[in-house]
Parts: structure tokens; C-alpha cells; sequence
């Protein structure tokens, strides 16, 4: 008797907070019928947004795959950092978790702005950090930052180093250990943590919009578009650009539950 | 490991030396402005009452997905991430559309004599809607750990169902839905993309800290800005490390 | 507390766990569940406990049918395979958590813990957490909660499987005595028939759900009812040809016969060390294992692969010495039958010989 009680209930929220909404973006979206919907996705801004929206993607993935590994490693396996020293960077790795994405697109703008030391060197040399790309791809690197290294680590740390050694002692080298021995291992880990990257930097708002400014066909994304046609009254155009993220967002929650499961089996 | 210096501490120590670049004097000005405290406070409330909101909703969510089999189960566990696959702006959207003033839900409530879009609940539903996934994902694997043994073995002592639940399988939860909590309560905190959408801004009463953070930067006062980023760093980083300690001494015993 | 089954089965989707179980214990026995693993003991156990309902049958506490009672209302006590210890309490409130169930007053619980926790060689301990403990003590706080509550029945699941090897038949000694001090009805589960005999007054052997006999460790080793148990108590070798071996000439009468070899219903001598030499076979011995106290002999006769043990003050024996085999007695068993058979010659020699 309880337990009908508890599934009911259950579904009753799942329905409320998830669901709902989901079906609200997407009827809201046609509101205006094939065409409204066709016509807001197909102006010049939006294509523009959703092309920022892929740079961005790709490069942040890209690089904080690279890096996330690249430190995991580093952090798991060198022998020169204490063990103290090491849990201490441990949860330095968690620190942009904590911070709210405004306060890290505030963090960049402090240091690299055009009133900075360090920001009006790059401008003086013709490079613009904030209020431009970089500045926005740095953001999203900030705050996607522990997505991969977490995902990583704890795998290294459960195969231990005794395979490698092993392979070592048979005689391979660093690139050919890696390789063989801790790529297959912990493939399933970066593939899971890949896809934690691209669904973070597709919907990354806050950092984003501090850093880029929002100016219109320059460093608008998707998102912050999403957020200016809501500010003008626009909602049948923020619906529809609304409906292609989300669209993206279940696609990269199937990808998740699959990486999930590969990562268990591994 | 120069990338990690460069992308995490140095931003981090930067906002720390901005905040107080100008003495402390300066500091404790943008602090006391009243529209900062006021807002910062507003933040805790509601993220508070999103929290709480969220660790009755997620041990029991988390349970039901554990426990009973049922069909769509595995369709809603899926679903739990959603939140975290979603841009917060979407989500914020979303909820816009679904309690704001046109709609159904919306309208039934205006009827009744409550607003809640651009007003508190409709912050609390979006901090509620983005901090979903924590508790739930803190307390599966506790769920799934949990030998059944242990509540047969409060059965054939004589417990009732409701005595082992609480006395035998809630303290093994206990553990993760506090640090789940935490993270959300964290999270809560520092969410930016749905709360903007739906809560109004208005300075005082619906303003949140990040929003009034926001609105520092665009018009031209960083300083200002920073000093308040401090005040609510300075909170997330304590509830992280007591994340942090609470799972230490998990693994540690 | 008395204990009736009647026809119990249990059925877990196909799987067929318990077949057609009856039997009946004496107040105040010790009984042992001794099978394979898998065999279905475990949800014998079970079903008594009320953990598990059974798929048809019925089981009788003191006459009165206890099917549709809970666990809870059973009087009993459950000694877990992995003791199930509540890990978020101490010593003393595990033991006392059935207590406080029963909503005893502070004092009566306390005197209770207490006097539990003298009993079983835990004082100084009940302020620690089960991690904090040995497998040994876990065990004892295990056992001590299941007594708490003062059930009519304890039923321990595999009590020592979790436990060193070293120490696990000083516990056997222990928990022995404990539940004769305590006088309280048990049964428990083990598929280690070394323990089964050591620690029970009387031993039910099941195999694949079905109840192959019941009766004390004794008797089931001198008569055992089916070749499955005659097979799975002791140390034997199965003869497939007995009809060929001296004495046991019958058993070719009714074919298919095969019979069951003890090592020590085997004697064997050098040629003239023993006595009865028409009922002896000749056979060569093939490996000697040093055991300690013993001789652990592999012998050929024929093509058939004995194994005995003969004595350290007998004569050293070599591998590839010829030596007479005598075969005292067989269980013999084919589809329909089963018995023990003596060797014939043994009995009657021939006179002609002498």
C-alpha cells in the first residue's frame, strides 16, 4: 500500500519538475506554428548564437579533455607531490563548483579586462580577451574545469600503478604504456566526461554573459540569447532556440546513461 | 599543472585581492549597502527552503528508484540528470512559461491571490528544478550498498517496518542526503541562468546575490561586485570542505 | 520450542529451492543443516524465520501454525551469514535494539546488555563499533542480539563462514556450550560437515531441496540411507566394479550395482600381515602422502584406484610394493536400493585352506 503511495508520488514530481516543463518548451515553441518556430531559429542572430555556441563546444572540449587527463595523471601518479600536498589539490579541483558562474566570469573579467595590466597588454598587441571569444572559451574552461579531472581520477586511483610498472618492466615505453594499458582502462571515464563537458559548455549562461558583454552577433551564444529575447518580451523566439538546446541536452542524457553504463562494465 | 594555476587559483586569489584592493573601508561599504546584504540573505533563505525541499523529495525519490521495480523506472532514473544535461537558462525559460502569469498553473495561482513568478516561489522552484539530481544521485549508491540483512535483522528482533526504517536504513542514508543537501544548498546559492529569468530582480525583495552581482558588473562597479562574489565564495568554499571532511570520514572507517 | 514442517516447498520462478522438506525438533536441540551450497538449506531457514514465505506446506510452532506470522512475531532469533550488525551503533545498542523494540524500561534493558555482554566475553567492548571489532567478537555481538530479546528459537545462518580458519573451532566450542548453557532450541546452516558433526546433536542433510536424512552425526555416518549422503559424509571412493573383489561376488548378482569405499573399512598388509588372506585382494601401492599422524596410501588393484590410511608404527610402505588388500565392508547402491554389505569371506572363510 505504501509503496503504490511512494510511486505515485514519485512519478507526480518527476511529472511536475521534469516533464512538464519539457512539453511546455516544445508546444510553446510552435506556437506560432512550423514557421514561427523555422523563422525565430533562422534569423541572423540566432544562426550566429548557435555557431558561437559551437566553437565554444568544441574548443573547450577539446582542450579540458587534453588538460583533464593530462592533470589527472599528473595528480594521481607524480611522486614528488606529498600526500598531503596532494589531498589539498584534490579539492583545490572542486573549487569552481562552488563558484557561482557570474563570480567566475567577474574572476576573468577582473584580471584580463581592458583595464588591467595584463588586459590592455593583449590589447595593445590587437587581442581581445574579454568582451570576445577567448575570454569567452576561458570562461566555460573555468567552470567545466573539474567535470573531467573528476571523472578520471578515481579510475586511476582504483587500477593502481601496478599495471603500468608491469608493462615497464616488459620493456614499454611511457607513450606505448599509455597507450595499451591506462587508455583502455579509463576510456570510459573520459568518454563519460566528455560528454559532462559538452552538455556544461553548451549551457553555460552566467560565466558567459559577464565575460562576452552580449552584444549581438559578436559574442552572443545561444543562451544568452535565449536570455535577451526573454528581457524584449520575445518568447516564441526564446522557445525556439530554447527547443534546439534542449533538443541537444536529451540527446547528450542518452549519451550519458550509455557512457554510464560502458563506464560500470569497464 | 601550470594550467591548473593559471585557470583555478589564480582567478580565485585574484577576486580576493580585488575585493580588498581599496582597503578594507571600501569593502565593508559594498558589503553593508543594505540591496547587498539584503540580497545575499534572500539567497540563503531561499536556497535553505529549496534544500529542504529537495532532501524530503530525494530520499524518497531515491528509494522508490532503489527499492521497488515498477514499470518507467529506469525511464525516470534517466530522466534525474536532466537538470544537469539542460542549460539553466532553458530551464529557467521553461519555468517561465509554465508558472508565469498565461499560463494554467499561473493563472490558478493568480486567482487565488499568489504570484509566483518574479516572486519568491518561482526562484525557490528554479533552485529546486537545478539542484534536483544531488540528493538523489548522494543516497543510490548507499541504497544499493546497504546489506539487506541488516533490516531482516531488525525484523526477526521485532522492529516494524517504520522503527527499521528509521532506526536501521535512515542512518545509512543520513550520510548522503547531507552531503547531497550541501551540494545543492551550494549550488542553490550560486545559480545564476534560471533564477535571472523568473525571479524579477527587484532590488531588496527578489533580488539574489548572483543577479546583484550581475547587475554590479553592468553597471560599472567590479569592486562592489567582488566584495559581495567574496562574501558568497567565502560561504561555498566552508560547505564544500565540510563535503569534503563528511566524505573523508565515510571512506575512512 | 517445538518444531513441526509439513510438505514445505519453495519455489523462487522455476527454480525448484525446496522439495516436499518434513521434520520434526525436539525442545531444546541443537540441529544442523548440512548440504552442498545452493541446496536450499539457507531458505529452509529462512522460511522458519519468516523471511521468506513458503510456496506451499506448512511449519508448526508448539502445534500452532505460524505461516502468516511476521518475523517480527515469531520468537525468534537470526544469526546472519555476515552478521548484519547495525554498523551506525555501538555493542551495546545493537544488543539492545530488540529491547528497546519490546519498549522495556532503561534499567531491564541495561541489566540484559549487560549481562549479555558478560556472557559472551564482550565487557570492555560495548562502546565500540563493528568496524572496530574482530570477526570473532562480531560474532559474539551477532549472537548476543539475537538472544536479547529471549526468542525460542535461534537460527544461525552459516555462523562461521566469515570467520579465520584459526579461531573457528574455538568458536565452534563456544557457541556449542553457550546454547547448551542457554538451553534454547537452535539450528543452524553449514555446508562444512566437519563442523555439522563437532557442533550438533543431531544433523539433516539436504541436497537439492529435498531432506536426505536426519538423524545424529553417528548414525548417519554408520547408516547412511542414500548414496548422496553416504557420498557427501566421510572421505570414500566409488568402486564401479564391485562384483569383481573378493567377498562382495553378490553384488554382480543385480547389475549396475556400484558400491561406496570407506578408507577405513580398507586394511592393508605386506603379503602374510594379515591373517585372513582368502578374503584378500593383491594390489600395488601406487603414492604415499605423509598426513601428520598417518599415511595417507594410494593403492591400485587392478585397474581400480583405492585410497587408506595405515598406521606410523606399521612397517614403511614404498611405492611399487606389493601388498594385500582387505575390504571389510561396502555401501553398495544401484538405481532402485541401497545397503551396507560385509565382506562375505571375512565371515565365513573357506575351510579348505586352512
Amino acid at each position: 500500500m505504501m509503496r503504490r503511495l511512494w510511486i505515485t508520488l514519485t512519478y507526480i514530481v518527476f511529472a511536475l519538475l521534469l516533464i512538464a516543463p519539457l512539453v511546455k518548451i516544445f508546444t510553446g515553441s510552435w506556437a506560432d506554428g512550423l514557421n514561427g518556430f523555422v523563422e525565430a531559429i533562422t534569423r541572423p542572430q540566432s544562426l550566429h548564437a548557435l555557431m558561437m555556441t559551437a566553437i565554444i563546444v568544441v574548443v573547450v572540449t577539446a582542450l579540458n579533455t587534453i588538460f583533464g587527463v593530462m592533470l589527472a595523471l599528473y595528480l594521481v601518479r607524480a611522486e614528488w607531490i606529498s600526500p598531503r600536498m596532494k589531498r589539498l589539490l584534490n579539492s583545490l579541483v572542486d573549487l569552481p563548483f562552488a563558484v557561482s558562474p557570474v563570480i567566475g566570469g567577474l574572476m576573468i573579467v577582473l584580471i584580463l579586462g581592458p583595464n588591467t595590466v595584463i588586459g590592455a597588454m593583449f590589447e595593445d598587441a590587437g587581442f581581445k580577451i574579454v568582451y570576445a571569444l577567448p575570454g569567452m572559451i576561458l570562461a566555460t574552461l573555468f567552470v567545466t574545469f573539474p567535470l573531467m579531472v573528476r571523472e578520471v581520477m578515481p579510475v586511476l586511483q582504483e587500477i593502481g600503478a601496478q599495471q603500468e610498472e608491469a608493462a615497464s618492466t616488459l620493456g614499454a615505453y611511457s607513450w606505448y604504456t599509455f597507450w595499451k594499458v591506462t587508455w583502455p582502462s579509463i576510456r570510459w571515464g573520459v568518454i563519460y566526461g566528455v560528454v559532462l563537458t559538452v552538455a556544461r559548455s553548451l549551457g553555460e549562461f552566467g560565466a558567459v554573459l559577464v565575460v562576452s558583454g552580449n552584444i549581438m552577433n559578436k559574442t552572443q551564444t545561444a543562451t544568452t540569447l535565449v536570455y535577451q529575447d526573454v528581457e524584449n518580451f520575445n518568447v516564441v523566439a526564446a522557445n525556439g532556440i530554447a527547443l534546439v538546446l534542449a533538443a541537444f541536452s536529451v540527446g547528450l542524457l542518452l549519451l550519458m546513461e550509455w557512457a554510464k553504463k560502458r563506464k560500470e562494465v569497464h | 599543472m601550470l594550467y591548473f594555476v593559471i585557470l583555478i587559483i589564480l582567478p580565485i586569489a585574484g577576486i580576493y585581492t580585488q575585493s580588498f584592493s581599496l582597503g578594507w573601508n571600501p569593502f565593508w561599504e559594498s558589503i553593508s549597502d543594505p540591496l547587498a546584504w539584503k540580497a545575499v540573505l534572500l539567497t540563503i533563505k531561499l536556497a535553505v527552503i529549496a534544500t529542504l525541499i529537495n532532501m524530503f523529495l530525494g530520499t524518497m525519490i531515491g528509494w522508490v528508484l532503489i527499492r521497488y521495480r515498477f514499470p518507467g523506472r529506469r525511464l525516470l532514473n534517466s530522466l534525474v540528470d536532466l537538470p544537469f544535461a539542460l542549460p539553466t537558462a532553458v530551464g529557467g525559460l521553461m519555468i517561465l512559461l509554465l508558472l508565469g502569469p498565461n499560463s494554467f498553473v499561473g493563472g490558478l495561482a493568480g486567482g487565488m491571490g499568489i504570484e509566483i513568478v518574479f516572486h519568491e516561489p518561482a526562484i525557490v522552484v528554479a533552485m529546486l528544478f537545478v539542484t534536483f539530481p544531488f540528493v538523489i544521485r548522494a543516497i543510490q549508491p548507499l541504497l544499493e550498498e546497504m546489506d539487506k540483512s541488516e533490516e531482516e535483522a531488525a525484523y526477526t528482533l521485532g522492529a516494524t517496518r517504520v522503527k527499521t526504517f528509521f532506526s536501521v536504513i535512515f542512518p545509512t542514508m543520513l550520510p548522503g542526503i547531507l552531503s547531497g543537501a550541501m551540494l545543492a544548498f551550494s549550488r542553490g546559492l550560486a545559480e545564476f541562468g534560471a533564477v535571472v529569468l523568473v525571479a524579477g530582480n527587484i532590488p531588496g525583495k527578489t533580488l539574489i546575490a548572483s543577479v546583484f552581482i550581475f547587475g554590479e558588473i553592468e553597471s560599472n562597479n567590479p569592486q562592489g561586485a567582488a566584495a559581495v562574489s567574496v562574501l558568497l565564495l567565502t560561504l561555498s568554499f566552508l560547505i564544500l570542505w565540510t563535503v569534503n571532511l563528511i566524505q573523508a570520514r565515510r571512506t575512512g572507517q | 520450542m517445538h518444531i513441526e514442517v509439513r510438505n514445505l516447498n519453495k519455489n523462487f520462478g522455476d527454480f525448484h529451492a525446496v522439495r516436499d522438506v518434513s521434520f520434526e525438533i525436539e525442545k531444546g536441540h541443537l540441529i544442523g543443516l548440512l548440504g552442498p551450497s545452493g541446496g536450499g538449506k539457507t531458505s529452509i531457514l529462512r522460511m522458519l524465520a519468516g523471511l521468506e514465505t513458503p510456496s506451499s506446506g506448512d511449519i508448526l510452532f508448539h502445534g500452532k501454525r505460524v505461516n502468516d506470522l511476521p518475523p517480527q512475531e515469531r520468537g525468534i532469533g537470526f544469526v546472519f551469514q555476515n552478521y548484519a550488525l547495525f554498523k551506525h551503533m555501538t555493542v551495546y545498542d545493537n544488543i539492545a535494539f530488540g529491547l528497546k523494540v519490546k519498549k522495556q524500561s532503561k534499567e531491564q534493558i541495561r541489566e540484559r546488555v549487560m549481562y549479555l555482554v558478560e556472557l559472551t566475553g564482550l565487557k570492555g567492548f560495548e562502546h565500540r563499533y563493528a568496524h572496530q571489532l574482530s570477526g570473532g567478537q562480531r560474532q559474539r555481538v551477532a549472537f548476543a542480539r539475537a538472544l536479547a530479546p529471549e526468542p525460542q528459537l535461534l537460527l544461525l545462518d552459516e555462523p562461521f563462514a566469515a570467520i579465520d580458519a584459526k579461531i573457528r573451532t574455538e568458536l565452534r566450542t563456544w557457541l556449542k556450550e553457550m546454547i547448551e548453557r542457554v538451553g534454547i532450541t537452535s539450528i543452524f546452516v553449514t555446508h562444512d560437515q566437519e563442523e555439522a558433526i563437532e557442533v550438533a546433536d543431531e544433523i539433516m542433510i539436504i541436497s537439492k531441496g529435498r531432506l536426505e536424512q536426519k538423524g545424529s552425526p553417528w548414525d548417519i555416518y554408520k547408516n547412511p540411507q542414500t548414496p548422496f549422503v553416504a557420498g557427501f559424509i566421510g572421505e570414500s571412493t566409488i568402486v564401479d566394479n564391485i562384483g569383481e573383489f573378493k567377498g562382495f561376488e553378490d553384488a554382480a548378482s543385480s547389475p549396475g550395482t556400484k558400491a561406496l569405499i570407506r578408507p577405513e573399512y580398507i586394511e592393508i598388509g605386506k603379503p602374510g600381515e594379515i591373517k585372513l588372506a582368502s578374503a584378500t585382494l593383491p594390489g600395488i601401492v601406487k603414492h604415499l602422502h605423509f598426513r601428520g599422524s598417518e599415511w595417507m596410501v594410494e593403492l591400485l588393484v587392478g585397474d581400480t584406484k583405492l585410497i587408506t590410511y595405515r598406521s606410523l608404527e606399521k612397517e614403511v610402505l614404498h611405492p611399487g610394493d606389493k601388498v594385500s588388500v582387505l575390504v571389510h565392508r561396502a555401501y553398495l547402491f544401484n538405481d532402485n536400493d541401497s545397503w551396507i554389505a560385509e565382506n562375505t569371506l571375512k565371515v565365513d572363510p573357506m575351510p579348505i585352506h586352512i
